[in-house]
């Protein structure tokens, strides 16, 4: 909990939902009855946003817990023995089938994980935690750049990973600039298709508990945390929040820039920077020596970091003006006459036209 | 005497568009690393995920120049003095097919678009098997000494 945490606005789970209209009636029922009462809004009302009030959140672990119980059904049984992968050097198998109970960073079997940041900051001490899952992206490069298909992005802004057709390759985590999702081996399409030499198993990250938001019910960590410490709602609503929130504590947004833009907004009393860089210092390493070269120990797949991170899809989306613009340049240029012009002095022999 | 209405170098560009285009298509799957492609001198860009891909934006530009500038000199003459040959009708089936896809492809990349998951995959595999199908009949051109796409009628 922050040990000078500043009072920050009427931005509240329930709140928020209330001024929604939509659990307006659970006003007058007891609190204990008042989950079956929240609702979201549809995927209807456009991608739904995140905001997770930091000054808040008291690193209880309910959120992390409540993870993992909601998604349970979803996390992977993998059959054993795994297939002996080529080649073995470079396809190494992934297992957290035996460390179901890693909870202090991301895994197959742990969506949520929370980072710890002591800071000093204009003189005031500050003990920051961080719920850390999917930032669900709004241009996601994980979903653009699986070459399956099996990641998208939906109407709702929830980026899901289809495990069905997942062939466990991790593009999605060496894409993603937090390199969020985590493999587990020994599970998935790549079984029933050539299991020793194309796929690795499937990739898993947080999916914002899907099947809750369809019934219109909170994903399981909103809905559990004691602080109300996570918000939900139109991401047009929730950056209006964010930045209400922000300015209400002279604090900083972390998402509403980072790639473009993120569908999980924190808003933090001190600078991302400051946190970037004392951020879960006390953990173990992540995963693989290599994936956290030139990171900070600690940090890497599995460990999010709170660094600025660029639009990494934005030169593709110039490009795309390049891909318009081309055939119409060609479609000129044939009027042009310089197919004619390219073919004076080609006196070519041959009889076809290749 | 000229027998082609059109340059050599429209037929070298188009090849040329093609085969960069199904080597950075294949490693958009993250087989360079794994392969040991990446340790192939000059080609450790192959394991730049991101490279690759606007690589292949780069080349799918060439590809759509050639096959406009070709479209409008085909409708403006090359129709009357040349024909289409089977396998050339066949190939440019795949080839318009191959556009249309990679154009859905690159329009739902872009920041603003979201479609349901079920044409994300039509249009994903459609791309991925198509390609596959143009190396088939490229192949089964070669070897029956016809790879021609027209010729003089």
């Amino acid at each position: 909990m922050s040990k000078n945490k500043k009072q920050v606005g009427a931005v509240s789970r329930r709140g928020f939902l209330k001024a929604l209209g939509v659990g307006g009636a659970g006003m007058l029922i007891p609190t204990g009855a008042m989950a079956a009462q929240e609702r979201v809004p549809s995927s209807s009302e456009g991608e739904l946003a995140t905001l997770l009030d930091l000054s808040k959140c008291i690193g209880c672990g309910e959120c992390v817990n409540a993870c993992r119980e909601s998604n349970a059904s979803k996390f992977p049984e993998p059959v054993k023995p795994y297939p002996d992968m080529l080649p073995a050097k470079r396809a190494k198998t992934e297992d957290w089938s035996d460390k179901r109970d890693v909870d202090d960073r991301l895994t197959p079997y742990n969506w949520l994980s929370l980072q710890n940041a002591e800071v000093t900051y204009k003189g005031e001490d500050y003990d920051i935690n961080i719920p850390r899952r999917c930032m669900h992206c709004q241009n996601p490069p994980c979903a653009n750049m699986c070459p399956f298909g099996a990641a998208n992005k939906e109407l709702s802004g929830i980026t899901k990973i289809n495990d069905a057709l997942c062939m466990g390759g991790a593009k999605c985590r060496a894409v993603c600039p937090w390199h969020i999702p985590q493999r587990q081996s020994g599970v998935g399409l790549y079984l029933n298709l050539m299991p020793r030499l194309a796929g690795n198993g499937v990739m898993y990250k947080c999916d914002r508990c899907y099947q809750l938001l369809d019934k219109g019910e909170l994903p399981a960590c909103i809905a559990v945390c004691p602080e109300d410490v996570q918000t939900i709602g139109p991401r047009h609503e929730i950056v209006a929040r964010a930045k209400a929130l922000a300015a209400e504590m002279d604090g900083f947004i972390y998402g509403l820039e980072e790639n473009g833009g993120t569908n999980t907004l924190y808003v933090s009393p001190v600078p991302f920077e400051m946190i970037n860089q004392v951020i879960d210092k006390d953990s173990g390493k992540g995963v693989g020596k290599k994936a956290n070269k030139g990171r900070k120990k600690g940090l890497g797949p599995g460990k999010p970091h709170m660094d600025a991170v660029k639009d990494v899809m934005a030169d593709e989306t110039n490009l795309a003006t390049a891909t318009l613009v081309a055939p119409i340049a060609g479609i000129a240029a044939g009027f042009l006459g310089l197919a004619s012009r390219l073919s004076t002095g080609s006196e070519e022999g041959g009889d076809d036209a290749s | 005497m000229q027998v082609r209405p059109y340059s050599a170098w429209i037929s070298r560009l188009f090849i040329l568009a093609v085969a960069s285009l199904t080597l950075t298509g294949f490693m958009q799957m993250p087989l360079a690393k794994r392969y040991y492609v990446t340790m192939v001198p000059g080609l450790a860009w192959t394991g730049d995920f991101f490279l690759v891909h606007k690589l292949h934006y780069l080349l799918a530009t060439l590809l759509l120049f050639v096959v406009g500038l070709v479209v409008v000199n085909w409708i403006k003459g090359w129709n009357r003095q040349l024909s289409l040959t089977p396998l050339g009708m066949a190939r440019v089936g795949v080839v318009a097919g191959l556009v249309v896809s990679g154009g859905l492809r690159v329009y739902r990349n872009l920041p603003g678009v979201t479609l349901h998951p079920m044409a994300i995959l039509t249009i994903e595999w459609v791309h991925l098997v198509l390609v596959m199908v143009l190396g088939v009949l490229a192949l089964v051109a070669l070897l029956r000494n016809c790879s021609a796409y027209a010729v003089r009628k």
